[in-house]
C-alpha cells in the first residue's frame, strides 16, 4: 500500500497553482488528502503529478460578502464546524458536518476537497446542493461561477476542468429563523452514509410554507433535490403537512446497490430519512410573530 | 493462590512503553543492508501459471532481485510441513513458500521482489507479468461439496478434504423417546484477525556463522523455528526466532506462514537481511480467516424444556489450504455439548476446500459457532414450548453438584472429557439478576414509547482452556538481585509481562519492579508451543509458579547452610531469607545469587548446584473449563433497521484471577469481537472467488462509538487442575457474545418475528423481517 511514483509540487500562490495546472498532464490536486491519499495507496489512482495546495494560505477561510458567505476551498471541516458565521447563518451545514468522518479526519479534510471528489454519500456537496451554493472556480480563462445544479456530472465527476481549481464555495444563507433538518443513516459513526436527507423550510406569518428545499443523498450517484415535493410543500400549513408526496418522491429515486445493501433498502431509507429531516426542519423553524 | 500481587488489579507494566510509542515491533527493526520485500500475488482464485516474466520488473529502480520457487532449488523445495497433522488428512494440504504453479486463491504469493524500499518493491511487483491458464474457481462451500463441482486443487477428485465424526450415547433411542424433536438450519459467518499490527518478518543470515535469525509477528515462534528447520534441513540450533512486541494476534498469527518461509529463503539466497511487512490489503487476502459453517441440527427435548440429544451435520468452509490441519473443525466438534448435559450427541462435519483464503482459528475458534448453535436451540425450544428461555437452560445445564462432570466426549488422546468445576446455573441466575431481567418489560415499554424495539438476550458458554502439552519458564536471580523470568510463551499484547511478574514476585518475595520478563526468543528459552486456545495463564503461568517455587526452595537451602538454621525455620520475604521471628537475621536474595554465581576457589555451601535459577514445565494434561453467562439489551430502530446494543453484562468464571484488570480487558475486547461477528463483520466473495470487502470501508469492524458499556462480574471457582487454580480467559468474552446479541434482536422483533439462524445480521434484514412480521 505504497503509492505509485509521482512528482510532488507545492505551489505557494494561486498563480503558481494555475501555472502548474496549465503545464502538467495527469495532475491531481492534493487538498486534505482524506480520499486521495488512500486511493493512491490502494493504487486505484496513479496521477503523475501531485499538486499540494496546502501552502496557499488564502484558499482557506470563511468570510461574509455581499453575495453570500464564502468558504475557501481549503477550509478544514473542523474550522467550518467551529465557525461562528456558519453556526449563525448556515446551521444545516453544521448539522451535516457533525456526521463527516471523525475529529481526526475533519482536522485535515477540506470542504473543497469533498466538493471536488464527489462521493455520492458525501455530506458537504449534498448540503451545497440543498443550499443552492455557487462554486467559484479559477482557470486559464479566469474566474467563473458554477451553480451547484451544474456541478455534478456523474459518479465522482464534477464540472471542474482539468486546468481549473476550486477557489471557494459561496452560499446565500436563508433568512434567520428558517427551519432546517438533517438525517442520515450509517452503519457506524463517521462512515459514509447508506443514505441521507436534508430539508429547509421557511414559513410566513400565517404558518404556511413559503420556501422549501428537500434533498436526498447517498441514494443516486449524485445528491438529488426533490423538486416536485418542494413545490407541493409551498402553501402548506406546517402543523398539518402532507408529507406523503415527499416520501413518495424520495422512494422513487433511482437508487444504487452495492455488496451491502439493495436499491430497495436505499429507497426505503431515502423515504424514512427525508421524513425525519423535514420533521426536524419543522421543529427548528422559528415561527414569525 | 493469592498473595500480595497475585490477584491484584495493578496496571500493566507494558503500557507506559506501548502507549507512548516506544514499543518495538518487527517494522521497527532496521539492519544494515536490509532489503524490503513485496510479493507478487495472484489476482485470480484458481489457475496454473505457465510462465513468469520478470524482465521489465527487474530493470526497475531499486530492484535487487525477484525470486520464484524455482530460484530456491539449491536451498529447499516442496510443500511446507503440516503444522498439526491429522490422521484424516491423507496428504497434508499446505502451501509452498511461493506457488509451485497452481494458484488456489486470490492473494497467494507467487514471487518475492526485493528492493531498496517497499515502494520500489511494490512498483516492480506490479510489473511482473504472469501467463496464466485460468481454472474454474470454487467459492461457495455448499456448491463445492456437490459431487460434480470443479475442484479447488486440480489433482483432487473432490473438495471434501475430510469427514469428521463425533458423539456419544444412542441418539436414535433418545430421539425416539423424547417429547419433541425440531430441525433447524444455521449459517454462521465469522471474520478475520484484523490485529492492529499486520504480520511482518525480518530474516537475516549471519555471514560468519550462517545462523538464521527471524523476527516475526507471530503467536508461535517455536513452531516457526521447528518447521523452518525441518524444511531447510538445518538444525534448530542454527535458527533463532524472536517475536518482538506484537500488536495483536487473535488466532491467525498462530499459523506458520508461507511468507515467513519465503522471506527466510530470500535472505539465505541473497545473503542480506530482508524485511517484509504485510499491508492491510495483503492482510485481507493472505492472512487466514474464519468464514462460513452451514449446520443442520436436530434437537430432542422434553415438555419441560430439557434438552436431551442433538444430531446433525456441518459443512465447514476450509479455504484452499489446511496449514493448521483440521484444528478448526475439530474445535467445533470439541465445543459440544457446552453447558448442556446431553444424553446423546451425533455429529458429522464435512471439511470442504474452496478457492478462498484458508481458515484457521480466530479468537474462540469454532467455540462461538457452537455457542450460537446451542443457545439458539435453547431459545428455539423455549419459543416452541412457550416457556421462559432461562427455564430451558436451568433444566438442561450440567449442575454444580455434578462436577467434575464427564460429558461423553473424548479428548484427542481418547481420554474422556470432564468439566473440572463450575456453577453454570448460578452464573446464569447471577447475570439475569445483574441485568435486571425481572423488570425488563418496563424498559421494553419505555423504549416503545420512544419508537424503539427493545430486546433482552441471554447466552452461556463453557470453554476448554489450558490446552496441553506444556509451556515452560525459567527464573534466574542475578547477583544484583534482579529476577529474570524467561518463557517460550509469546505475547501479542495480553499483558504477560505483568501477569508473570505478579506470580514470580509473590513467590520470591520481591517487588514487581525487581522482575524482568522475557518472552518468546528461542535463544533465551529452549521450548515453547503457541499462544493459542486460552492456554498461557494455565501453562506458562503455572510454569512460572513452579520455577519460582524451586528458586525459593534453593534460596532457603542456601540460607539454611549459611545461617545454620533449619529450613523450616526460614522464610522468604521482602527480597531476603530470614529466620522466622528474627527479621534481622537474614540473607538477601542478591547475596545468595552472588554466592551461587561462585567465586574462584571457594566451594559452594553444602555442595549446592550453582546459580540461583530453575526451570520448570507445566504439563497441562487435563483441560480446565472456564464458563460464562452473558445478557444484553438491544434497541432496534424499526424504520432504519438499526440495531444498537445498549447494555451488556458478563458473568465469567476463569478460576483464580491473576490480575482482574487484565482479565476484564480480555473479556471486554472479546465481547466487542463477538458483537462485530453478530452485527458487522462479513467477508464477501463473488462466485469467482474475488474478495469484495478488502478495505475497512467495506469490511465493518466494530468501533467504540457503537459499543455499549460492558459490565463484568467474576465468579472465582479455582481449577483443581493446575498449581495456581486458573483457567484461561482470552476467548470467554467472545464465545457467547454473538449468540447473546442475536438472542436479544430476536426478542426485540417480537413473537411474530423470525427465528434468527445466521449471523452477521444487517439493518436491511431487520427491515425486511419487520415487513414480513407486520
Amino acid at each position: 500500500m505504497k503509492a505509485p511514483p509521482f512528482q510532488y509540487h507545492r505551489p505557494q500562490t494561486r498563480e503558481e497553482l494555475s501555472a502548474l495546472l496549465s503545464s502538467l498532464e495527469n495532475a491531481k490536486i492534493l487538498a486534505g488528502g482524506q480520499s486521495l491519499m488512500p486511493m493512491m495507496n490502494l493504487r486505484v489512482l496513479a496521477p503523475e503529478h501531485l499538486i499540494d495546495i496546502n501552502r496557499i494560505s488564502d484558499l482557506a477561510g470563511i468570510r461574509e460578502t455581499a453575495d453570500g458567505i464564502e468558504i475557501g476551498a481549503m477550509t478544514r471541516q473542523a474550522d467550518v464546524l467551529s465557525s461562528d458565521i456558519v453556526k449563525a447563518r448556515i446551521p444545516l451545514l453544521i448539522r451535516a458536518l457533525e456526521h463527516v468522518g471523525h475529529i481526526q479526519t475533519r482536522a485535515r479534510g477540506t470542504i473543497g476537497g469533498s466538493c471536488c471528489h464527489l462521493d455520492p454519500s458525501a455530506e458537504q456537496p449534498a448540503m451545497c446542493a440543498a443550499l443552492d451554493a455557487e462554486l467559484i472556480v479559477t482557470g486559464p480563462e479566469g474566474r467563473r461561477i458554477v451553480p451547484i445544479s451544474e456541478w455534478f456530472e456523474g459518479l465522482l465527476q464534477s464540472a471542474l476542468g482539468e486546468q481549473e481549481f476550486l477557489e471557494a464555495i459561496r452560499i446565500k444563507p436563508w433568512a434567520k429563523g428558517h427551519g432546517y433538518g438533517f438525517a442520515e443513516y450509517a452503519r457506524r459513526h463517521g462512515d459514509f452514509a447508506v443514505a441521507g436527507g436534508a430539508a429547509m423550510i421557511k414559513a410566513g406569518n400565517d404558518g404556511r410554507i413559503t420556501r422549501a428545499a428537500l434533498l436526498s443523498f447517498g441514494v443516486e450517484a449524485s445528491p438529488r433535490r426533490l423538486s416536485d415535493a418542494e413545490v407541493a410543500l409551498i402553501g402548506q400549513p406546517i402543523d398539518k403537512l402532507d408529507i406523503e408526496p415527499v416520501v413518495t418522491e424520495a422512494r422513487a429515486l433511482d437508487a444504487m446497490e452495492d455488496v451491502h445493501v439493495t436499491a430497495g433498502y436505499r429507497r426505503h431509507l431515502a423515504g424514512v430519512l427525508i421524513r425525519r429531516a423535514l420533521h426536524e426542519a419543522c421543529t427548528t423553524l422559528e415561527r414569525q410573530p | 493462590m493469592s498473595g500480595r500481587l497475585f490477584g491484584a488489579a495493578i496496571t500493566r507494566v507494558e503500557d507506559a512503553r506501548l502507549l507512548t510509542g516506544t514499543g518495538h515491533y518487527v517494522d521497527d527493526i532496521e539492519l544494515p543492508g536490509m532489503l524490503h520485500a513485496a510479493f507478487v500475488r495472484a489476482n485470480f482464485a484458481h489457475g496454473r501459471i505457465r510462465s513468469i516474466d520478470k524482465g521489465d520488473a527487474l530493470a526497475m529502480p531499486g530492484v535487487v532481485a525477484i525470486y520464484t520457487m524455482d530460484d530456491f532449488a539449491d536451498i529447499a523445495q516442496g510443500p511446507m510441513p503440516a503444522m498439526a497433522p491429522h490422521p484424516l488428512l491423507k496428504t497434508p494440504i499446505t502451501y509452498h513458500p511461493l506457488s509451485d504453479a497452481e494458484v488456489r486463491h486470490v492473494g497467494e504469493a507467487i514471487a518475492i521482489v526485493l528492493a531498496d524500499n517497499r515502494a520500489n518493491a511494490e512498483d516492480a511487483a506490479a510489473a511482473v507479468m504472469l501467463d496464466v491458464e485460468y481454472l474454474p474457481a470454487v467459492s461457495d462451500v455448499v456448491l463445492a461439496r456437490v459431487a460434480n463441482s470443479p475442484t479447488t486443487h486440480s489433482q483432487y477428485a473432490s473438495n471434501i478434504a475430510a469427514t469428521m465424526k463425533a458423539g456419544f450415547g444412542d441418539c436414535s433411542k433418545v430421539f425416539a423417546k423424547a417429547d419433541h424433536v425440531l430441525t433447524e438450519h444455521f449459517d454462521i459467518h465469522r471474520g478475520g484477525c484484523h490485529a492492529m499490527e499486520c504480520r511482518g518478518v525480518v530474516a537475516n543470515i549471519d555471514l560468519l556463522t550462517d545462523a538464521l535469525t527471524i523476527s516475526t509477528s507471530s503467536q508461535s515462534p517455536y513452531m516457526v523455528r521447528r518447521h523452518l528447520a525441518a524444511y531447510l534441513k538445518r538444525d534448530e540450533n542454527g535458527i533463532r526466532v524472536m517475536t518482538p512486541d506484537v500488536g495483536g494476534g487473535f488466532g491467525p498469527k498462530a499459523n506458520v506462514y508461507a511468507e515467513e518461509f519465503a522471506v527466510a529463503l530470500a535472505a539465505i539466497k541473497i545473503r542480506r537481511p530482508v524485511k517484509w511487512i504485510e499491508d492491510r490489503q495483503e492482510h485481507f487476502v493472505a492472512t487466514t480467516q474464519q468464514r462460513g459453517q452451514i449446520w443442520s441440527l436436530d434437537v430432542a427435548f422434553d415438555n419441560d424444556g430439557r434438552m436431551r440429544a442433538i444430531s446433525g451435520h456441518c459443512i465447514h468452509d476450509n479455504g484452499a489450504y489446511a496449514p493448521y490441519g483440521l484444528i478448526l473443525p475439530a474445535t467445533a466438534i470439541a465445543s459440544f455439548p457446552g453447558p448442556y448435559a446431553l444424553e446423546a450427541l451425533d455429529l458429522t462435519v464435512d471439511v470442504v476446500l474452496t478457492n478462498l483464503v484458508p481458515t484457521s482459528p480466530v479468537r474462540g475458534a469454532c467455540r462461538p459457532n457452537v455457542a450460537f448453535l446451542l443457545e439458539r436451540l435453547a431459545d428455539r425450544i423455549a419459543r416452541h414450548l412457550g416457556i421462559d428461555r432461562q427455564d430451558v437452560r436451568q433444566r438442561s445445564f450440567v449442575k454444580a453438584d455434578q462436577m467434575p462432570y464427564t460429558t461423553g466426549m473424548k479428548a484427542r488422546d481418547g481420554s474422556p472429557i470432564s468439566y473440572d468445576s463450575g456453577d453454570y446455573v448460578g452464573a446464569l441466575n447471577l447475570v439475569l439478576e445483574k441485568i435486571g431481567a425481572s423488570d425488563f418489560e418496563t424498559r421494553r415499554k419505555e423504549a416503545k414509547r420512544r419508537g424503539k424495539l427493545r430486546g433482552l438476550g441471554i447466552a452461556s458458554c463453557v470453554e476448554d482452556t489450558g490446552l496441553g502439552p506444556f509451556e515452560g519458564a525459567s527464573i534466574r536471580v542475578t547477583p544484583a538481585g534482579r529476577v529474570i523470568v524467561a518463557t517460550g510463551a509469546s505475547s501479542q499484547g495480553q499483558g504477560h509481562r505483568t501477569a508473570f511478574a505478579q506470580i514470580a514476585a509473590d513467590a520470591l518475595g520481591v517487588e514487581l519492579d525487581d522482575v524482568t520478563v522475557e518472552t518468546a526468543d528461542t535463544a533465551k528459552f529452549p521450548l515453547g508451543i503457541s499462544t493459542i486456545a486460552s492456554r498461557i495463564a494455565v501453562t506458562a503461568g503455572s510454569s512460572v509458579q513452579l520455577a519460582a517455587d524451586k528458586v525459593r526452595a534453593k534460596a532457603i537451602t542456601f540460607a539454611s547452610h549459611q545461617l545454620e538454621v533449619d529450613e523450616q525455620d526460614l522464610e522468604l520475604e521482602a527480597g531476603a531469607v530470614h529466620v522466622k521471628g528474627i527479621p534481622d537475621m537474614k540473607i538477601k536474595l542478591s547475596e545468595i545469587a552472588g554466592a551461587l554465581a561462585g567465586s574462584t576457589g571457594v566451594p559452594l555451601p553444602g555442595n549446592m548446584e550453582p546459580d540461583l535459577a530453575a526451570t520448570a514445565y507445566f504439563n497441562s494434561n487435563a483441560l480446565t473449563f472456564a464458563y460464562g453467562a452473558n445478557a444484553c439489551e438491544v434497541e432496534i430502530d424499526p424504520e432504519t433497521g438499526d440495531i444498537r446494543v445498549v447494555r451488556y453484562v458478563v458473568v465469567h468464571d476463569c478460576g483464580k484471577l491473576i490480575n482482574p484488570l487484565i482479565v476484564d480487558g480480555q473479556i471486554r475486547g472479546g465481547v466487542v469481537h463477538g458483537i462485530g461477528n453478530a452485527l458487522f463483520e462479513r467477508m464477501i466473495y463473488d462466485e469467482q472467488g474475488q474478495p469484495l470487502t478488502t478495505t475497512y470501508g467495506d469490511y465493518l469492524l466494530p468501533m467504540a462509538s457503537e459499543m455499549p458499556p460492558i459490565e463484568i462480574h467474576h465468579m472465582e471457582t479455582p481449577s483443581p487442575r493446575n498449581p495456581i487454580g486458573v483457567k484461561g480467559a482470552g476467548e470467554g468474552g467472545t464465545i457467547p457474545a454473538a449468540a447473546c446479541v442475536i438472542s436479544a434482536v430476536e426478542d426485540a422483533l417480537g413473537p411474530n418475528g423470525p427465528f434468527i439462524s445466521a449471523h452477521p445480521i444487517s439493518p436491511q434484514q431487520v427491515v425486511q423481517w419487520l415487513e414480513v412480521a407486520r
